[in-house]
């Protein structure tokens, strides 16, 4: 049996929060400069040049890239070998709280969606526990965005449907979200599972490495056609036009019922924050 | 670049054309989703709202809290949709320009139009930069919506591109 320090949870969510906030990986604001570089209508490469120009004054004054921070996603991956005699959910929140009060981050969360009063610290956070071997405690976090979140689009499909009715969702779900998700987007698109599982594969799949690709042929070429086909739509950074609509199209896909052809998307915006810590296990 | 001093005249505003990029000098009243529901409400119960909007341009941003000694935080545009069904009674009592990003609504934009009003944009997402834009910022109303209050910021080259023009042009068709 190994162990984590309930304050070591804490710090690493707390320093997870502070970081993302301001400092966008380097992946990311790579993309954004390659995408300059190809965009040829003029408002397009100006919209692209201010997010870029965005992303350093945010790193060098330490300014929030966005004035939404977000609502706190965590994904925990917890090794077998761990025990906790504490609630880990707990020691997120706490961790969330301390880095949005610290970091001088906008609170997001209202404690009920029809009575709507803020909770002034930002939690509860969205918690994602999966087994995985071994002794470490792997955490993913992302300061999602209500903009993209807002746009997300899930649809029971029929099998019937096929590629072509998922492409055509996926491409709908784009048009329809116009300039409102910001783009240019990470396009998640979960397939298969039911209806919870197929939302839960679109938002692991924005937490993929920007520069991956899908291990399943199928999710793999699904993912290069659609990013060809939602770059051929024209919507735009921020809707007005231009080559430059995704950055990225994942695909995660899981087995489903023969009655069914779920798919979701999940759209992250281009200010696409992520973080991540690994924690190992100790002896006691 | 164009420059626009607010509040408004009314030559200015309809002056503006879709496409435009301008930069904004003056003073903007920023209101969301919840402001905005009570702006309404206090308009229903024939309460004297807390700004005027005669000129006035509100602008739908939700900013992170100022750090100290400086007079706000990241502060970009929120989306513009969500303030239709209430923009459609703000616009009647008087505004004419407002500031948000992405597309409204067609009843948004046929009022818009009968009301000679325009709808400007922000960048999504270029928070900090837009900071810089900010010389003062003090709360006018609902402090306890806190990021959702209503403040009235002063700003210098504050940047934005006509999205709806008053004559019914549109950035966002294609």
């Amino acid at each position: 049996m190994k162990y984590i320090e309930k304050n070591k949870v804490i710090g690493a969510v707390r320093e997870m929060v502070l970081d993302s906030a301001v400092n966008l990986e380097k992946t990311v604001c790579d993309y954004l400069k390659a995408a300059f570089r190809t965009e040829t209508e003029p408002l397009a490469k100006n919209v692209l040049d201010q997010i870029i120009e965005n992303q350093d004054l945010a790193r060098k004054e330490q300014i929030p890239l966005c004035q939404d921070t977000g609502i706190a996603v965590c994904f925990a991956e917890v090794g077998n070998q761990l025990h906790f005699d504490y609630d880990l959910e707990a020691a997120i929140n706490e961790g969330v709280r301390q880095g949005y009060k610290e970091g001088y981050l906008r609170k997001s969360i209202v404690g009920h969606p029809l009575i709507r009063i803020n909770t002034l610290d930002n939690t509860p956070a969205i918690f994602h526990l999966k087994l995985i071997a071994g002794d470490e405690l792997r955490l993913h976090f992302a300061p999602k965005g209500g903009g993209s979140e807002n746009m997300s689009r899930l649809a029971m499909l029929t099998p019937g449907d096929g590629k072509e009715g998922v492409k055509r969702f996926v491409r709908e779900t784009i048009v329809l979200g116009g300039g409102k998700p910001c783009p240019p987007l990470i396009v998640g698109v979960g397939i298969g599972g039911n209806f919870e599982k197929c939302a839960l594969l679109a938002k692991e799949a924005i937490f993929r490495p920007l520069g991956d690709e899908a291990e399943n042929p199928e999710d793999l070429a699904l993912e290069r056609e659609l990013f060809q086909e939602i770059n051929a739509l024209g919507v735009g950074p921020m809707g007005l036009g231009g080559k430059t609509t995704c950055l990225a199209v994942k695909v995660n896909s899981f087995a489903c019922h023969i009655a069914s052809l779920p798919v979701a998307v999940n759209l992250q915006c281009h200010s696409a924050r992520k973080a991540h810590a690994v924690l190992r296990g100790e002896d006691r | 670049m164009k420059r626009l001093l607010a509040p408004v005249s009314e030559t200015d505003r309809l002056a503006l054309r879709v496409g435009e990029e301008i930069l904004i000098s003056g003073i903007l009243y920023t209101g969301r989703d919840q402001a905005h529901r009570l702006l309404v409400e206090m308009i229903q119960k024939h309460q004297q709202p807390p700004i005027p909007f005669a000129g006035q341009i509100i602008y739908y941003v939700g900013p992170t809290p100022a750090k100290p000694h400086q007079p706000i935080g990241a502060c970009g545009p929120t989306s513009g949709y969500r303030m239709d069904p209430f923009s459609l009674v703000l616009m009647e009592k008087g505004l004419k320009i407002m500031i948000g990003k992405g597309e409204r609504s067609d009843a948004f934009k046929t009022e818009l139009m009968r009301q000679q009003a325009v709808y400007l944009i922000g960048i999504g997402g270029i928070g900090a930069l837009m900071a810089k834009t900010v010389k003062k910022a003090s709360l006018i109303a609902f402090p306890e919506l806190e990021s959702e209050a209503i403040f009235k910021l002063e700003v210098e080259d504050f940047p934005a591109i006509v999205a709806y023009d008053a004559a019914g042009g549109d950035i966002f068709k294609r």
